[in-house]
């Protein structure tokens, strides 16, 4: 009797259902719960590498109950490369479907904020541009953002929520709030943008001039702040580029 | 034993490495004791920059680097992943590494990574599954690897090949080398009431270009029989450190890891480790 692939990877991911036959504890008998530790070793490390990648939803949801959500989760979404530092991607979606946690409206924005920053971190380096050439900027340039840069929009605190959980911030209180997770170095920091930040750093993002990027965000708020924003990004060594009006 | 010569990193000395570990980095770098080379996994290595990256950089100049990777499939019913061996292509051009490794296993199957190394039957056409796997992966490599046997906790009965025989015949038709895990050899063993010596006086120990070295955790199957699991972490266990010491005694000094991935320890509980293999290295220097 063979044991195909197929057959041992459904029974690995299915605890309830019965283990494949043809496997043996080497003396003949059923290999019986020694199936298990294949079952066992799939489960606990996947799990822990959702734990490594969600501490903070994590410890939104607690300890138990993310252990249920990553038994339920990672069934539904086994990897899809062997790249676990990327594992998880399909989870702020999981979130919002998931029965126990479809209610906690900002739970899938702390994921999203969290994937970014692990993204971050893994990202390409890049050297920032020479700060003389970000003197007297001409509007019809275009400014390339660092591949380490990822900016995550919410209508929920999620800054403070992040904060509040990871860095001991104050308590969060309700309003909408975009982050760019920047990696001046090698460690990733999430900022806050101010009034219609996310509007001018997502323009730049998607090839935008400088000048429509600051007219977007503008159009917004009329408290946007240029060199406030600007000074976020070239703080975090944030610009690598400057695109020349040809 | 004094090396006053320039350290070439280009193979793996006959000496301890262990796992790296980043919580390890300055501790490697101020003194690294008996550790003369690391072992990363692939995978980890495989984003596009960042910490990681820069700390490899700077492991590179001062150790010899082996490429250990983890999530190849080699014993996949399906093809290799192309992307995947594509990255390791790059990692392995980028890195130039004195030494390349995989397993014995698969983990993929059908678009699924499982993220452990699972176990397959050994028999002539899973024999010339995995034998085909690995010509592809030399070649894309432009580089012999070595493939590591198993810890094994069942046996399939569809088996017409013992497993020594299996990796003996393998490395004949591939001209790949073999890392032996004599910590696997005596999970194995003890899981499938062999003898862990009769398993090593089997093996083709001039193919070995790695040993590996860590520790278990026990259990007990359906029948109250032991069962080990290859955990990876505690320290090495007493049979394993004398299975060790017979291999070296036969076959010769060979680059000895300490792997020890999980609960991992502060550096000098892992370096005492690397001592202990040293120690043993050096009855036959």
């Amino acid at each position: 009797m063979t044991v195909s692939q197929t057959t041992f990877r459904k029974a690995l991911l299915a605890p309830d259902k019965p283990r494949p036959d043809g496997l043996t504890d080497g003396a003949g008998h059923p290999a019986g719960r020694r199936f298990d530790v294949y079952r066992n070793n799939v489960a606990v490390s996947l799990t822990e590498a959702l734990e490594i990648a969600f501490p903070v939803v994590r410890k939104l949801v607690g300890e138990a109950n993310f252990k249920l959500l990553a038994a339920a989760f990672l069934r539904q979404h086994p990897p899809s490369t062997p790249l676990m530092m990327f594992y998880g991607t399909e989870m702020p979606g999981y979130l919002e479907t998931f029965a126990p946690t479809a209610s906690i409206g900002y739970l899938p924005d702390v994921a999203r904020l969290e994937l970014a920053i692990r993204e971050s971190y893994h990202a390409a380096d890049a050297a920032p541009v020479d700060p003389a050439r970000l003197q007297g900027l001409d509007p019809a340039a275009t400014l390339t953002l660092a591949p380490s840069l990822r900016l995550v929009r919410s209508r929920w605190p999620i800054h403070a929520i992040w904060r509040f959980n990871m860095e001991d911030g104050p308590k969060p209180s309700p309003r909408a709030e975009d982050v760019a997770v920047l990696r001046p170095d090698l460690d990733p920091e999430p900022a806050l943008l101010p009034d219609a930040g996310g509007t001018f750093v997502d323009a730049l993002l998607t090839g935008s001039t400088l000048g429509e990027a600051y007219d977007a965000a503008l159009a917004e708020a009329e408290t946007f702040d240029l060199a406030r924003n600007l000074s976020i990004l070239i703080g975090a060594n944030a610009i690598t580029d400057i695109g020349e009006p040809s | 034993m004094l090396d006053t010569s320039t350290p070439s990193f280009d193979r793996l000395p006959d000496a301890p490495g262990v796992g790296y570990k980043p919580q390890h980095f300055s501790d490697l770098l101020q003194d690294a004791g008996s550790v003369r080379w690391l072992e990363i996994h692939a995978e980890n290595y495989m984003g596009d920059g960042g910490r990681p990256h820069a700390q490899l950089r700077h492991l590179s100049e001062r150790f010899a680097i082996s490429v250990h990777g983890v999530g190849l499939s080699i014993g996949g019913e399906g093809r290799l992943d192309p992307e995947h061996l594509a990255r390791l292509k790059h990692l392995i051009g980028r890195l130039n590494p004195a030494s390349f490794s995989e397993h014995l296993a698969w983990s993929t199957h059908d678009s699924a990574f499982l993220n452990d190394l699972l176990p397959l039957p050994y028999t002539g056409e899973t024999l010339s599954r995995v034998a085909d796997h690995i010509d592809e992966v030399q070649e894309t490599v432009g580089r012999r690897m070595l493939l590591e046997n198993p810890s094994s906790y069942l046996a399939f009965d569809e088996s017409t090949y013992d497993e020594t025989d299996f990796l003996r015949e393998v490395a004949r038709r591939t001209g790949c080398g073999l890392l032996l895990d004599v910590n696997n050899v005596f999970v194995s063993a003890t899981n499938l009431g062999t003898d862990p010596v009769s398993y090593i006086d089997a093996f083709p120990l001039d193919l070995v270009g790695e040993i590996h070295l860590a520790g278990h955790d026990e259990d007990h199957d359906d029948h109250g029989k032991p069962l080990l699991i290859d955990s990876h972490g505690r320290e090495v266990a007493e049979p394993v450190w004398t299975l060790y010491a017979h291999v070296i005694a036969k076959g010769g000094a060979r680059p000895s890891l300490i792997e020890w991935d999980n609960d991992v320890p502060d550096w000098p509980v892992l370096e005492a480790e690397a001592a202990r293999a040293a120690a043993i290295l050096e009855t036959v220097a």
